[in-house]
């Protein structure tokens, strides 16, 4: 997902408090910031929510690589609303992070330091607008399945930012669907392009929701806690369930020989991606992932004499008021 | 590192007659450049008429450890409700 194989953090606190605290979750209340909580939810939701936030700001990279070249003013406008948004959504999801005590520049450092990771799906390369159609649909798609769960999180921070940012998705994944029938309607030379971006986006998107978490103990922690709501591959099947329809009224075909409606489980049977693939790319290895981390590298570094200038002039102006004090 | 920029509460008048509504929190170096943030972040859907923003470190909260003393006492106080005061029907409405 945007916050993919996010381990939680070990907890050495007071078993009555952390029974007290498990006791809130269980009731369906929220933890709010100042409330006491135990050590491993603060440190496991910050890497969370941090993989999250950061998800969105690097998202926007690869559908920002198309906004110059949209085929319509009108597609472009779209597009520049769908990749705003994004930085919304980053920004919505660092707020809430910070709340858990950690710093925004602490974290937009450990971003591009590499201590914390973004979404595997943001380190591929977007090579026709097609792509901007199928990452809309799929990659969109795939964060919804997750991001509306976790509306009901227990960490009343990240749940407000969830509802905020589901009210707002759901528009990119229809913009995306809406390209996709547009180049599957035209030249035999647009279909084949939607066909291509459905190809190679497929099986990364699958790869979203991470490897299959079933047994995993740090899975079973954050599901106690609420933080996560659903195992990865039960979000991968309602995935799939809910997208092949959606290719077939496409007309494309999704890349799986595999795939085939299972009438006895009333799901979807379908191959798994190459998980050595997803293992090598969020170690670094994908294809855009210097691209990606020098992009932000430069941004950041490009526009530390513009933070340093307004904090500046944000002291000068204020230096007589505070004197008249 | 560079000083970080502070960070705000941002407060929304969605509507004419209805009040500030907190909706979440930015950096911004001062208050005008916090309103002009918030414009982008928080009312891209005309969700807002309105936007007060207020520097965080300046809010005063009360504490979660302190919901017992703070918010206890007026549990028992049923007297406070209208409910309270059973008036005969044919009184009529009041």
């Amino acid at each position: 997902m945007y916050a993919q194989m996010v381990k939680s953090e070990a907890t050495k606190d007071d078993p009555e408090m952390l029974a007290a605290f498990q006791a809130r979750i269980d009731a369906g209340e929220k933890i709010e910031p100042k409330d006491w909580m135990p050590e491993g939810y603060r440190k496991t939701l910050i890497r969370q929510i941090g993989q999250h936030a950061h998800s969105e700001i690097v998202g926007q990279l690869p559908e920002g690589n198309w906004i110059t070249r949209a085929p319509t003013l009108e597609r472009k406008a779209n597009l520049l609303a769908k990749v705003q948004d994004e930085a919304g959504h980053g920004l919505y999801l660092y707020c809430a992070a910070e709340t858990l005590g950690v710093s925004r520049d602490e974290l937009t450092e450990m971003l591009l330091d590499g201590r914390m990771k973004y979404s595997s799906i943001f380190n591929y390369p977007t090579l026709t607008w097609a792509d901007m159609g199928a990452v809309g649909w799929l990659v969109d798609g795939a964060a919804i399945m997750n991001q509306v769960p976790l509306q009901r999180t227990s960490f009343g921070p990240y749940a407000r930012a969830m509802v905020r940012i589901c009210k707002e998705e759901s528009f990119h994944q229809r913009q995306g669907f809406h390209i996709m029938m547009a180049m599957v309607k035209g030249s035999a030379d647009q279909k084949r392009m939607a066909q291509d971006a459905l190809n190679r986006f497929w099986f990364p998107a699958l790869m979203m929701f991470g490897p299959s978490d079933k047994d995993s103990v740090h899975s079973a922690q954050s599901m106690a806690w609420k933080i996560k709501m659903n195992t990865n591959d039960e979000l991968r099947q309602k995935f799939v369930d809910e997208t092949v329809p959606q290719a077939e009224y496409l007309g494309l075909t999704v890349p799986d020989d595999t795939l085939i409606w299972n009438e006895e489980r009333g799901h979807y049977d379908f191959a798994e991606p190459d998980w050595s693939e997803f293992f090598d790319v969020i170690s670094g290895n994908g294809p855009c992932n210097t691209e990606r981390l020098n992009a932000r590298q430069k941004a950041w570094g490009d526009g530390a004499w513009v933070r340093d200038a307004m904090i500046a002039h944000a002291d000068k102006k204020a230096a007589p008021r505070k004197a008249a004090e | 590192m560079s000083r970080e920029w502070p960070l705000w509460e941002v407060f929304i008048r969605g509507q004419h007659g209805m009040s500030h509504r907190h909706v979440g929190s930015l950096h911004a170096a001062d208050a005008e450049h916090a309103v002009k943030n918030a414009r982008d972040v928080y009312t891209r859907r005309n969700e807002g008429i309105s936007i007060w923003v207020v520097e965080a470190t300046q809010i005063t909260a009360s504490s979660p450890t302190e919901k017992g003393p703070m918010y206890d006492p007026a549990r028992d106080k049923v007297y406070r409700h209208p409910t309270f005061y059973p008036i005969p029907d044919d009184v009529g409405k009041m």
